[in-house]
């Protein structure tokens, strides 16, 4: 891929990093940390990968996306925003009563949103049913999961990974958010889940680590990853918990605090967007 | 009488305590440890303390396994993935063989606000209720909270505790009395009993008060213990007001209303009212305004009050 098209999904990241910065802060509410290590990711699914049409949500050739990390809402609704789903307006009225933005993603209420998240470990079995039914359908979509590390913790997420290895659903690609951080601090400290490659390749996937900030590696390994056939992939993605705002970046304290009225010029100043109020 | 304490703290500061008084007392959290304040335990006992991860159901089993190897283990995550991701294990692991296991849920109900539906258990207490072998306990206040938990401690058996994530106003003395499976009758009258449990307590006193002022005679009635239900201080309510509203930051489904209205239509029925989410999940909001939104504030029960005294007068 050329890299001006790198460059443009590079720009387009750092837009939704600004609007998720300004959306937390305007909710005093929600996930801050894992929103914006995933973000990279997002965007370029969203903005490069994905097969889906915001003027008609529900297109039966649509790509699927599956936010396993639901927690990290914003950094879907921000995307959705971009790519025309609904207003982005609608942004500032996140997590508040009324709006459709609620505090983890509903399908009920935004478009865009496949299922319900926000229970951690669930995801990624619901991305095996949809992709089960793609390939009884015939159909040529596939399913993207995005998971937390520390999400892996939950046994659930085994069960589906071995599904997904037994079934052969090389129409579903994963994504592990692997910041190394979680609530209570360090994965590696609150229960350790690596080695995640080594893991995922028992289960019978085709894996990959990269860096998750990598905007061409992400792009070239998705790419790569449709035409893997018999096995689903697997993205280990490295990445920084907070990225883009300096002093979020790799602390756990971040995870569940927007930024405060003295933080939000900083960090948009760190994202390089004029803050005025 | 106006302090405001959340029930989560009051849990972790008791725990702690615990810990020093009984060296069988052992903790388990799930990634929340700072939510649920295990983590004052966590750092004074660090031997006796076990982050098992995003894993609840794991959680749980272990716990069962602590109990039966002699251990007191206390186990907190947030009330829905207590009671959600672990069900079947705390039915088939600890209600089953009556295990020494102590499930203290903390952000139960609405008032989770912005976190949303996914995170606000509106169905914990009947799903609990429905086990063999549980106690119930959903307590009023920061004072309550320290009692229940150390009467959990002292109790032999499967115990789940609800608590909330805001501070609450305190209802109950430091020296009120508390055992499970006892009511308290925290203000007296006559025309029908507001039956509450939880922060709904302190909102039924406000709405007496309200009730008060138009010259009808709300008793209150706050039950902490939902399981084991304390059958005399209900059956002496409705034979003495006639008509009961009860109200728990709950669905009206198989909670606390619920019990209610099993043992009373059974025992002596009475016109009753359930004040609660009526059969709906939750949604993001501030959690002020999702106690206006789903009806649970004073004025939400005072109306309930008159309706109730209405139909008793017909
Ligand atoms: C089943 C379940 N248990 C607990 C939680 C509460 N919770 C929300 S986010 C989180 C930590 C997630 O860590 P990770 O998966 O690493 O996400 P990230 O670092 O990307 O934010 C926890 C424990 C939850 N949402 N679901
Ligand atoms: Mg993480």
């Amino acid at each position: 891929m050329d890299s001006e098209k790198i460059t443009v999904l590079q720009e387009t990241a750092r837009q939704l990093r600004v609007d998720i910065v300004k959306a937390l802060h305007s909710s005093q509410s929600g996930h801050t940390g894992g929103s914006l290590s995933a973000i990279d990711m997002v965007t370029a699914l969203y903005f490069h990968t994905m097969r889906h049409n915001p003027a008609e949500p529900k297109w039966e050739g649509r790509d699927r996306f599956v936010l396993c990390k639901g927690h990290a809402a914003p950094a879907l609704y921000v995307a959705l925003a971009h790519a025309g789903y609904f207003p982005k307006e609608d942004l500032m009225m996140l997590r508040r009563l009324g709006s459709h933005l609620q505090g983890h993603p509903d399908s009920k209420g935004t478009p865009g949103v496949e299922v319900c998240t926000g229970s951690l470990g669930q995801g990624l079995s619901m991305a095996n049913g949809m992709a089960l039914a793609l390939r009884l359908d015939g159909s040529a979509s596939r399913v993207y999961a995005l998971l937390g590390d520390g999400e892996l913790q939950e046994g659930q997420v085994w069960e589906a990974a071995m599904a997904a290895g037994h079934y052969k659903l090389d129409n579903l690609c994963a994504l592990v958010d692997v910041n190394r951080l979680q609530i209570d601090g360090e994965v590696a400290k609150v229960m350790d889940v690596e080695p995640v490659t080594d893991k995922f390749r028992a289960f019978g996937w085709n894996v990959i680590d990269i860096d998750g900030h990598d905007m061409a590696a992400i792009v070239a390994t998705l790419d790569q990853a449709a035409s893997v056939k018999g096995k689903p992939t697997v993205i280990v993605a490295r990445t920084v918990k907070g990225k883009g705002v300096s002093f979020f970046e790799n602390k756990a304290s971040y995870h569940g605090v927007p930024p405060s009225d003295e933080e939000l010029p900083k960090a948009l100043e760190c994202l390089g967007e004029q803050c005025y109020l | 009488m106006s302090t405001m304490i959340a029930t989560r703290d009051a849990y972790g500061q008791t725990l702690a305590e615990l810990g020093e008084e009984n060296k069988s007392i052992v903790v388990l959290d799930a990634d929340l440890s700072g939510s649920t304040k295990t983590s004052v335990f966590a750092k004074k006992f660090p031997e006796r303390f076990f982050n098992m991860g995003i894993a609840e159901a794991n959680m749980v089993g272990t716990a069962a396994g602590l109990a039966a190897a002699g251990k007191i283990p206390f186990v907190s995550t947030f009330a829905i993935f207590a009671v959600g991701r672990a069900w079947e294990q705390v039915r088939q692991s600890v209600a089953y063989p009556k295990a020494n296991v102590k499930i203290v849920a903390t952000h139960g109900g609405v008032t989770v606000g912005e976190d949303g539906g996914s995170h606000q258990s509106v169905e914990d207490i009947a799903i609990m209720r429905a086990v063999p072998n549980m106690t119930v306990i959903v307590p009023a206040d920061g004072p309550e909270t320290a009692k229940a938990i150390r009467a959990a401690a002292a109790y032999n058996g499967p115990v789940y505790v609800r608590l909330g994530r805001n501070k609450v106003p305190t209802v109950f003395a430091d020296d009120a009395p508390f055992a499970i499976g006892k009511g308290s009758q925290i203000v007296d009258g006559t025309d029908l009993t507001f039956v509450t449990t939880g922060l709904m307590t302190a909102q039924a006193k406000a709405a007496a008060d309200i009730l008060k002022a138009e010259g009808i005679s709300a008793r209150v009635v706050h039950l902490a213990t939902i399981k084991p239900l304390d059958c005399e201080i209900l059956l002496k309510a409705a034979r003495e007001t006639g008509a009961i509203v009860t109200a728990e930051e709950h669905s009206i489904v198989g909670g606390l209303g619920g019990a209610v209205a099993e043992f009373l239509s059974e025992n002596c029925p009475a016109p009753l009212k359930r004040v609660g989410v009526h059969d709906r999940f939750g949604l993001s909001g501030k959690a002020e305004e999702l106690l206006k939104y789903f009806g649970l504030m004073p004025a939400d029960l005072a109306e309930a009050g008159r309706e109730i005294v209405r139909k008793k007068r017909g």
